[in-house]
């Protein structure tokens, strides 16, 4: 067997590991960034909630700019992670699509999330 | 549900990974509707305006308890998963249930 | 087994599975109740009076050889300890070979995939001393040696196999009882093959796949929790790939 199918067996064996770590980590991170926004909401929602409130509260500020960015990046990784098991165990997503749906759907919330985020954040 | 299913830390499982499913389709409508705000805030404050409708607080209270059993079921799964033992699982999923109706609602209470 | 059927109660009306890996169907019968009847006893007597073509697998009978697990009522049970006034509803009885394995015939199931997989996660001690070194002394009370005592006494019965979705889910999962082991021999001090081991249990049909459904703890006849196993396997394949201690080319199934 060549050393690069070796590698890449490598590669794949401890695939499932990284993706666990990866799952575990970023959940860890999110915890407190998610009762920080429980926390918030259920704050900010009494007598509704306008644009010029929440802009108010975030636009410069780097508190809240680091808080959601952190946020975005992780639940990219969380949500994309957890979206392969459910297309790989409830409807049998295998391989390459497997990667590719993963990878798209990861790109594209992380994509969606930093301009949500530079669009409250930046003035 | 088959027969195997019909136990407590299944039916925890099940809520976790439903619940994740929820929570992350709902995500990128969440942050479209937030970059509506760099574009203008007249379209977000319309977007506002609409969700303050009752119908949809209601909505977004589920949201809001989607969010909360996620976060506690998944702080539940790290400590099973990085603490030692415990038997008590039943119970803390149990907890983790109960409090997800807990902050789902206190933000209806203070929703409406 | 008592041979006097008690007449006063009303016979037990028993569905069993019959077939073939082709496929099969669902076969009505009557069974008279007897008392301390267990569910073996029930397809016994329905072998033995009523359709001597029904197979199934037993050894021992008394809950020590793991052959006789079938799917009860839809839940995978060990049928020479399981009484039929415990698990009975409304008079009903539904037998089925074990689920997550493939049918020889009727409720004997193919047992080799299972058995594969505790090999293919080196489910088995290897020492490093010979006969001519002195006798290891081990404490039972050292913290490993305890951990390492509460997963044995596994009967190898793939009832935690039947109970979990993962497996169902993922044919290539290792599953509850092999990883129950590898987690007992991963902290066997003696045991010389822990590096190895931990690699053969991190690929992707390994500990990781587990999401702590705990099937298999609930339905284990001897009380184990393979779901607890499984979360200390979790830690320590993640805490030597952190610190760059397993094997990386480690095996993966179906390369």
């Amino acid at each position: 067997m060549c050393v690069a199918t070796l590698i890449a067996m490598g590669v794949n064996a401890m695939l499932e590991v990284r993706l666990y770590l990866a799952q575990r980590a970023s959940a860890a991170i999110m915890a407190p960034l998610v009762l920080i926004h429980l926390g918030v909401m259920i704050y900010a929602i009494q007598g509704g909630i306008d644009a010029a409130e929440i802009l108010e509260r975030t636009r410069g500020s780097l508190f809240w700019g680091v808080n959601y960015g952190l946020f975005v990046v992780a639940v990219s990784v969380h949500a994309s992670i957890g979206l392969r098991n459910i297309l790989r165990e409830w409807l049998a997503v295998r391989g390459t699509s497997l990667s590719l749906i993963s990878w798209i759907f990861f790109a594209g919330l992380l994509t969606a999330g930093l301009r949500a985020v530079a669009a409250v954040v930046i003035a | 549900m088959k027969a195997h299913r019909r136990q407590p830390l299944y039916l925890a499982f099940l809520l976790h990974r439903l619940s994740g499913l929820g929570l992350a389709l709902f995500l990128p409508f969440h942050f479209y509707v937030l970059a509506l705000a760099l574009e203008s805030n007249a379209e977000f404050d319309q977007f506002l305006h609409w969700s303050a409708s009752p119908l949809v607080k209601f909505a977004e209270s589920g949201l809001v308890f989607l969010l909360a059993i996620h976060l506690f079921g998944g702080l539940r799964l790290l400590v099973l998963e990085n603490l030692p033992w415990s038997d008590a699982h039943k119970n803390y999923a149990a907890m983790a249930l109960a409090g997800g109706f807990f902050v789902a609602c206190g933000f209806l209470l203070r929703a409406f | 087994m008592s041979d006097s059927p008690d007449s006063t109660k009303v016979p037990i009306a028993v569905r069993v599975w019959r077939g073939t890996p082709a496929g099969g169907a669902f076969e009505a019968f009557e069974v008279p109740q007897q008392s301390s009847q267990t569910i073996l006893d029930v397809v016994t007597w329905i072998q033995r009076h009523l359709d001597a073509s029904l197979s199934y697998r037993f050894a021992c009978r008394v809950g020590m050889c793991g052959s006789c697990a079938m799917m009860v009522n839809g839940i995978p049970r060990w049928t020479c300890r399981t009484h039929v006034n415990k698990v009975m509803r409304d008079n009903r009885l539904t037998i089925e070979p074990l689920r997550n394995l493939p049918v020889i015939k009727d409720l004997a199931c193919d047992m080799s995939e299972f058995f594969d997989k505790w090999k293919d996660s080196k489910g088995y001690f290897q020492g490093s001393t010979t006969r001519h070194e002195s006798v290891s002394t081990l404490s039972p009370n050292s913290p490993q040696r305890r951990v390492a005592d509460a997963a044995t006494e596994c009967i190898n019965c793939a009832i935690c196999y039947a109970s979990c979705d993962v497996v169902n889910w993922n044919r290539d999962y290792l599953g509850p009882a092999a990883l129950n082991r590898a987690w007992s021999l991963q902290n066997d001090e003696r045991d010389s093959a822990s590096r190895e081991r931990l690699s053969l249990v991190a690929g992707d049909a390994g500990c990781h796949q587990c999401h702590s459904q705990q099937g298999c703890a609930t339905y284990c006849p001897n009380e184990l929790n393979p779901t607890a196993s499984i979360a200390g396997l979790k830690r320590m394949v993640a805490r030597a790939y952190v610190r760059g201690n397993i094997d990386r080319d480690g095996r993966k199934r179906n390369a």
